[in-house]
């Protein structure tokens, strides 16, 4: 479960974040998760539940957005919703098409105090 | 707490020997000794003991308020690379930042940090060295029992005259893939992970000090069997190479299909045992194709040797375009 490696970086961003700027706690972490980041989103969830303990974001509230998968058909040139990491244009049954979100795995804003 | 599970279990440290040093960090372990926890926790750089460092970081402080100010800009930049989805869920955080103003009590800061550059900035780290003292790495990702050790233990055998390898063997726990590879003569180090599913960039960065390959060689890299956690985890190596054995699944690739996405070559193994099962070859290398155009295929038996010839030329090919 690479969820939890994952979750421990979060937290370590975090905290030094939020010791860079001399705060004593953090009270809100904003989390970006790709629809094909290869992260379930329940696993890091649970996983930063654990992570946050005694720690400075012991208290905080997590909110992880999800990022909808999108990728650019490199036949037809359209954009389509893209949820695994492959598929077929469903416009014009293209198998090649480039990735234009949906990888995302980053930690978007703090709040502290 | 580990870095990969997050218990406290001493067991599950990660651990980097060579065969022959078991017995004694073993007994370390079994031991719960004090010391031996310790160090191995100091060797963790991927592991951040934070709480030691309060209020050592003070100069950070201006710099924080100034990302603070500048909030809104900072957003629209960072979001400019990341197109059209950036607009479905921007609105929230402007939010927050209304009662950062307010008052000095609660304010937001806008990170933007990939999750992972941490492991990504290691990576490049390890990708310098690899470059500086050519060699050529590749890291051998699979499910559990595909045949990575076998076939490592066969090609290390049958180009021992022409090509130097060496191997960092990764698995959950004990020497035996490393003793296996080092029956062979070749030089080899093994990472056990404890219960970690992966192997990090910052676990190679220390074996292959550990390891020391000669210049200009290669350097395989056995991770930890498992289709799904390494497949986001670079270690600086030059190609993922993804082995499935036929008495897998054939529709394995768009099964897991971010392994497949990230390597650039895929070994069918074990084709001896094609007569016996299921496995259909074209259906499997057409499902790998979806997920990933590019990628190069090789059908082989680790055990008759079969195929291993364009295999070996590859490697030859690569090792010597790369280095």
């Amino acid at each position: 479960m690479h969820e939890m490696s994952l979750a421990l970086n979060i937290i370590e961003l975090a905290e030094q974040a939020a010791r860079d700027a001399n705060a004593t706690s953090i009270t809100a972490i904003e989390i970006d998760v790709g629809e094909i980041a290869g992260v379930m989103l329940d696993a890091l969830e649970f996983s930063l539940s654990v992570a946050t303990r005694s720690t400075l974001a012991e208290e905080a509230k997590l909110t992880l957005h999800l990022i909808p998968g999108s990728a650019k058909c490199k036949d037809c040139g359209r954009t389509f919703h893209l949820s695994e990491r492959w598929a077929v244009c469903p416009l014009c049954g293209g198998l090649s098409f480039d990735i234009l979100a949906g990888k995302e795995l980053t930690i978007k804003s703090i709040d502290i105090e | 707490m580990c870095d990969t599970c997050g218990c406290g279990d001493p067991e599950s440290l990660v651990t980097i020997r060579k065969p022959g040093e078991n017995e004694s960090i073993m007994d370390h372990n079994r031991g719960c000794d004090d010391h031996r926890h310790e160090e191995k926790h100091a060797e963790e750089a991927t592991h951040c003991h934070c709480h030691e460092h309060e209020g050592e970081h003070g100069h950070g402080h201006n710099h924080h308020n100034d990302h603070h100010h500048d909030h809104d800009h900072q957003h629209q930049n960072h979001h400019g690379h990341e197109h059209p989805h950036e607009h479905l869920h921007d609105h929230d955080h402007d939010h927050d930042h209304d009662h950062a103003h307010s008052q000095g009590q609660s304010r937001t800061i806008t990170l933007e940090q990939n999750v992972l550059l941490k492991n990504n900035l290691l990576a490049e780290r390890n990708r310098g060295y690899f470059v500086a003292k050519n060699l050529f790495v590749l890291n051998l990702v699979s499910s559990p029992g595909s045949g990575k050790t076998t076939l490592l233990e066969r090609t290390i055998t049958d180009l021992k005259s022409d090509q130097m390898i060496s191997v960092i063997e990764g698995d959950q726990q004990t020497l035996q893939d490393a003793n296996r590879i080092d029956a062979t003569g070749a030089p080899v180090v093994q990472i056990n992970t404890g219960t970690g599913c992966h192997l990090d960039a910052d676990m190679i960065q220390r074996a292959i000090k550990e390891l020391n390959p000669p210049d200009g060689s290669l350097v395989c890299i056995e991770n930890v069997g498992n289709l799904v956690c390494p497949a986001l985890f670079d270690l600086g190596e030059a190609h993922k190479v993804v082995i499935i054995s036929v008495t897998e699944g054939d529709d394995k690739p768009i099964k897991y299909p971010n392994m497949f996405a990230e390597s650039d070559v895929c070994i069918i193994n074990k084709i001896d045992l094609l007569p016996y099962v299921d496995f259909d070859v074209e259906r499997c290398v057409t499902y790998a194709r979806q997920v990933n155009r590019d990628l190069k295929f090789f059908q082989i038996s680790a055990k008759t040797g079969d195929g291993l010839k364009d295999w070996y030329q590859w490697l030859k090919t690569e090792a010597g375009t790369s280095v």
